[in-house]
């Protein structure tokens, strides 16, 4: 579904990925960890066509980014930006609608069809009651469920996430997660998203890439990428996995962090 | 489907006004006409010469009522535009110093004694060479797609290039001999008593509401995500481009004809948004309208009010503007 041959990320002078190759696949969701700073962002914002490699290429099914019209790449992969900035007092539903933007070509206004993914969209993620607020009224938390429902509506097999479940609150961050993990489970489709919240990230994901923040960097399914030792070294911090029933828990130990020693 | 109906209906029901201002506009003055006289007179103006009093009144009306609602269309579809291209709804028409340019080059012309339509022609030339100038300048805010942040070197540019024609124009009044500064005093306020009927502002304003409205799904997009609009298909710098250029090309088209008419280009988005929603695909077209017929209003006022004694459009504009605008401020702050 999307690849990188090669990658180069550099912000200044500082590597953040150093000449990644990775791929995924159709049904996969995956996770990129890392500490502030690492390039999370960067490399999703690569990966999503809004900031040029500094190296290598990015390429979605097969064909590199910058060889794909827009319209068309807008009909394979939807992105969510961190953080939003509300300049004009737009209704949610209005923003929902216009994510259906690359499938509505010559149209001047929404189909019937249009409309109705958007309220699936939003009662998805739990604010269908919501449709007709001005968006710069809603709490951060709705806000985000609002901008999920955006990218949902906009029905794409690929869905690029910086940090889709922040400022939620508990019940809706596991919510949205399961979304996220049945979207790739039964429509095929493939999630990349960052996460700062191990547990969270380790029960929906089936893949993991972490950044180690100097340029390397480590892919591959969750259950070889989650261990404690690469995660400790990943985070900066040691990591205790705890069994609890079937799953795994993840703690932040108690001692100094990994330069001192792993934990 | 229901915003479809509800677009058309609004719609036309702002045709119908804007028509009505321009009746009103023909009628009222320092010699009221009738609706006989009216009728009259058409028959008159569509024989060929106007002969009679009524007739040479209902020309002279209707040219400048019809120059005023181009010239308040322009302005309120450049400012609708303009907010949307630097996605700030404080921004107008003449936030980025293209007013300012015409202004320096209309008050240079008039120091120089030279012709009314040199002094037209000055005032274009100005807001053109300083459009050129911030596309040269902010160029990398113009590109978008891959770029990174808003399009703060943009307005920061235009706020800069704006007080140095500020500065220009102060310069210009302080030297000018007292015979001219009325005139050049008058101009800067706007005035529309000179108008002439021009096909050049119906073409730029046609031009730029087919443009406006072929983009308004994208200007949407823009106003709501910013670069990432990318993500959604939108080519973001080719609309940064048109929205500016049309922009630029209807504000200096307005100046040029009525002088810097002040409020305009910011009150009637506003209002028309704070109605209506922010929706471009509706606002665009009604902005258009109810700007004209604004203007419309505000010049019959102007010629009107103090009659004989003709005051600036800009004035009125103003005095109307400014309280509106702070009503609106108080009522979404309570809300």
């Amino acid at each position: 579904m999307i690849a990188t041959a090669d990658l180069h990320l550099r912000i200044g002078e500082r590597a953040l990925v150093t000449a990644l190759e990775w791929r995924a696949q159709a049904g996969e969701c995956w996770c990129i960890i890392g500490r502030n700073g690492a390039g999370k962002s960067t490399l999703l914002r690569a990966l999503a066509g809004m900031r040029a490699p500094d190296g290598g290429t990015v390429a979605v099914r097969a064909r590199p980014l910058s060889a794909w019209p827009l319209r068309d790449l807008a009909r394979e992969r939807a992105y969510l930006p961190q953080g939003r900035s509300d300049a004009f007092g737009y209704r949610v539903i209005e923003t929902v609608l216009a994510a259906r933007h690359p499938w509505q070509d010559a149209r001047y206004w929404e189909s019937e069809a249009d409309l109705q993914a958007a309220q699936a969209a939003l009662a998805a993620l739990d604010v269908g009651e919501l449709a007709e607020r001005d968006i710069r009224s809603l709490s951060g938390g709705e806000r985000q469920r609002v901008a999920i429902a955006a990218v949902l509506a906009q029905d794409t097999p690929l869905l690029l996430l910086d940090e889709p479940t922040n400022a939620l609150d508990l019940a809706h961050q596991v919510g949205a997660m399961r979304l996220l993990a049945a979207l790739c489970r039964q429509q095929n489709k493939t999630v990349v998203l960052v996460s700062h919240d191990l547990n969270l990230a380790h029960g929906v994901a089936t893949h993991a890439l972490l950044l180690m923040g100097d340029g390397r960097w480590r892919a591959g399914p969750v259950g070889e990428v989650f261990s404690a030792e690469s995660l400790s070294a990943c985070l900066g911090h040691p990591i205790e996995t705890v069994r609890h029933g079937e799953r795994t828990i993840y703690l932040p130990a108690d001692g100094a962090p990994a330069e001192a020693g792993h934990g | 489907m229901i915003r479809r109906r509800r677009g058309a209906a609004i719609l036309a029901a702002l045709a119908a006004a804007a028509l009505l201002s321009l009746l009103f506009a023909c009628v009222v003055g320092s010699v009221a006409l009738s609706a006989g006289e009216l009728l009259e007179a058409l028959r008159d103006i569509a024989g060929g010469a106007p002969s009679t009093l009524a007739a040479t009144l209902l020309e002279l009306r209707l040219t400048r009522a019809l120059s005023a609602f181009a010239i308040g269309g322009m302005l309120s579809l450049a400012g609708v535009m303009m907010q949307a291209l630097l996605r700030n709804p404080l921004a107008d028409p003449y936030v980025l110093g293209v007013s300012g340019g015409a202004s320096v080059g209309a008050l240079a012309a008039m120091l120089l004694l030279a012709a009314p339509w040199i002094v037209d022609a000055a005032a274009f030339g100005g807001a053109v060479s300083v459009a050129l100038m911030l596309f040269l300048l902010a160029h990398r805010d113009l590109r978008g797609g891959i770029a990174e942040g808003n399009t703060s070197l943009l307005l920061l540019t235009g706020v800069i290039i704006a007080a140095g024609c500020g500065a220009l124009i102060t310069l210009m009044l302080s030297i000018a001999p007292e015979t001219r500064l009325r005139g050049m005093v008058f101009w800067l306020i706007g005035d529309l008593s000179g108008t002439q009927l021009r096909a050049l502002p119906w073409i730029v304003l046609a031009g730029a509401l087919v443009f406006a409205l072929r983009a308004a799904r994208a200007m949407n997009i823009v106003a709501l995500h910013a670069e990432a609009a990318a993500t959604l298909g939108v080519r973001v710098g080719a609309l940064r481009q048109g929205l500016f250029v049309c922009a630029a090309l209807l504000t200096a088209t307005a100046v040029s004809n009525g002088g810097s008419i002040g409020f305009v280009g910011l009150i009637v988005p506003h209002a028309c948004r704070f109605a209506l929603g922010p929706d471009h695909r509706l606002l665009l077209p009604t902005a258009t309208l109810v700007g004209g017929t604004f203007l419309v209003l505000a010049d019959t006022l102007a010629r009107s009010a103090a009659a004989p004694h003709q005051l600036p459009v800009g004035v009125i504009t103003a005095m109307i503007g400014v309280p509106l605008f702070l009503v609106q401020l108080h009522h979404i702050r309570r809300k």
